[in-house]
């Protein structure tokens, strides 16, 4: 096994780092793959982290988001998220 | 309106006690002021800072029920970790550590939930399913569905929580713990002794006609297997949560 495959954690583990920008707790919000339109809780994508986060879509392996968090301020790309399901009460 | 959390702000947290669990697991109980709560099944970030201003955050499981007076958190030393060991062996009593949370609204348990439970850890990825272990037996009066805990380690000295949860297990008749080691089982030694398939997990969990909510919790690759194993039986892959359990934060902790 590679090393890169030991590090792969879910998106549940970027929670905190995504609570610094988004207001709802992303954990929950379903998103849906633009690469196979799969739609999974942000909290069960792959985490991999080298620089910055990525998450990964569960099924399909395509980038669905990734963070750089700078000094100062935050990069985030929505690559590979074709909506966003947020919970509503 | 969407449900809203409040943003997350670093909050001091003392080191009010400290716990060997095995020789490479401790657990650490922090006092907290003006921590909110948690439900069992989320995560904190903790953050380290060194004299010269580098910081290194990684995330870690709350192994404390909600009920609990105190924050414990459970932490495994990993040997080329940056802040396992500082927090296995050599944090005191008295210090102060930096946490964020909680954390995950995905991987958390309802005890209002009458669904019978399964829980499968490998590892210290034990530490959230013992948080939604400790608050299910918490409200053994009002539950009466089955709750299962099926637990594989390397050996009997990396069981963590055992006494306690052999305790749990003989005081309430609806909560089972099933456990499986997989190096080097003692001779004496009534469990089971190889990695989880697809006969034990039939053996302990509840079937799936009774639509148990399902967590499971360790490393990849156990995590992985057991999730596939269990869509195979016939558990729904909606009613399977899963976490996987390793460093987070640039490689190591």
């Amino acid at each position: 096994m590679r090393a890169a495959e030991e590090l792969v954690l879910d998106g549940n583990a970027a929670g905190g780092v995504l609570a610094q920008i988004f207001l709802p707790d992303m954990t929950t919000v379903a998103s849906t793959c633009a690469g196979c339109g799969a739609e999974h809780p942000i909290g069960a994508a792959l985490l991999y982290e080298g620089a910055g986060l990525v998450l990964r879509c569960a099924d399909c392996s395509a980038v669905l988001l990734r963070v750089v968090v700078a000094p100062g301020r935050s990069f985030i790309e929505l690559t590979g998220i074709r909506r966003l399901a947020v919970p509503t009460s | 309106m969407a449900p809203v959390t409040p943003r997350l702000e670093w909050r001091a947290g003392r080191v009010v006690a400290t716990r060997r669990e095995t020789p490479r697991v401790r657990t650490l109980t922090l006092d907290v002021p003006g921590w909110p709560g948690h439900r069992a099944g989320q995560h904190v970030d903790l953050r380290l800072t060194a004299e010269d201003g580098y910081q290194a955050e990684r995330s870690y499981s709350i192994a404390s029920s909600p009920a609990a007076a105190q924050l414990e958190l459970t932490v495994e030393r990993l040997e080329d970790g940056e802040v396992s060991p500082y927090l296995t062996d050599v944090v005191r009593e008295d210090d102060l550590i930096e946490i964020r949370g909680p954390i995950g609204g995905y991987f958390v348990w309802e005890p209002r939930s009458s669904r019978p439970l399964a829980l499968i850890a490998g590892g210290s990825g034990v530490v959230p399913l013992m948080a939604i272990l400790r608050q299910r037996a918490m409200h053994g009066a009002e539950i009466t569905a089955p709750a299962t805990l099926l637990y594989s380690a390397r050996s009997a000295d990396d069981l963590i929580y055992r006494t306690e949860m052999d305790r749990l297990a003989a005081a309430d008749g609806a909560i089972r713990v099933a456990y499986t080691l997989t190096r080097s089982p003692p001779a004496v030694w009534t469990g089971y002794r190889r990695r989880i398939d697809e006969a034990m997990l039939r053996e302990t969990l509840p079937p799936p006609a009774t639509r148990p909510v399902v967590y499971v919790c360790g490393p990849t690759p156990m995590v992985e297997s057991a999730a596939s194993l269990l869509v195979q039986i016939g558990y729904p892959a909606d009613d399977v949560r899963t976490e996987r359990f390793g460093p987070t934060g640039g490689g190591s902790s």
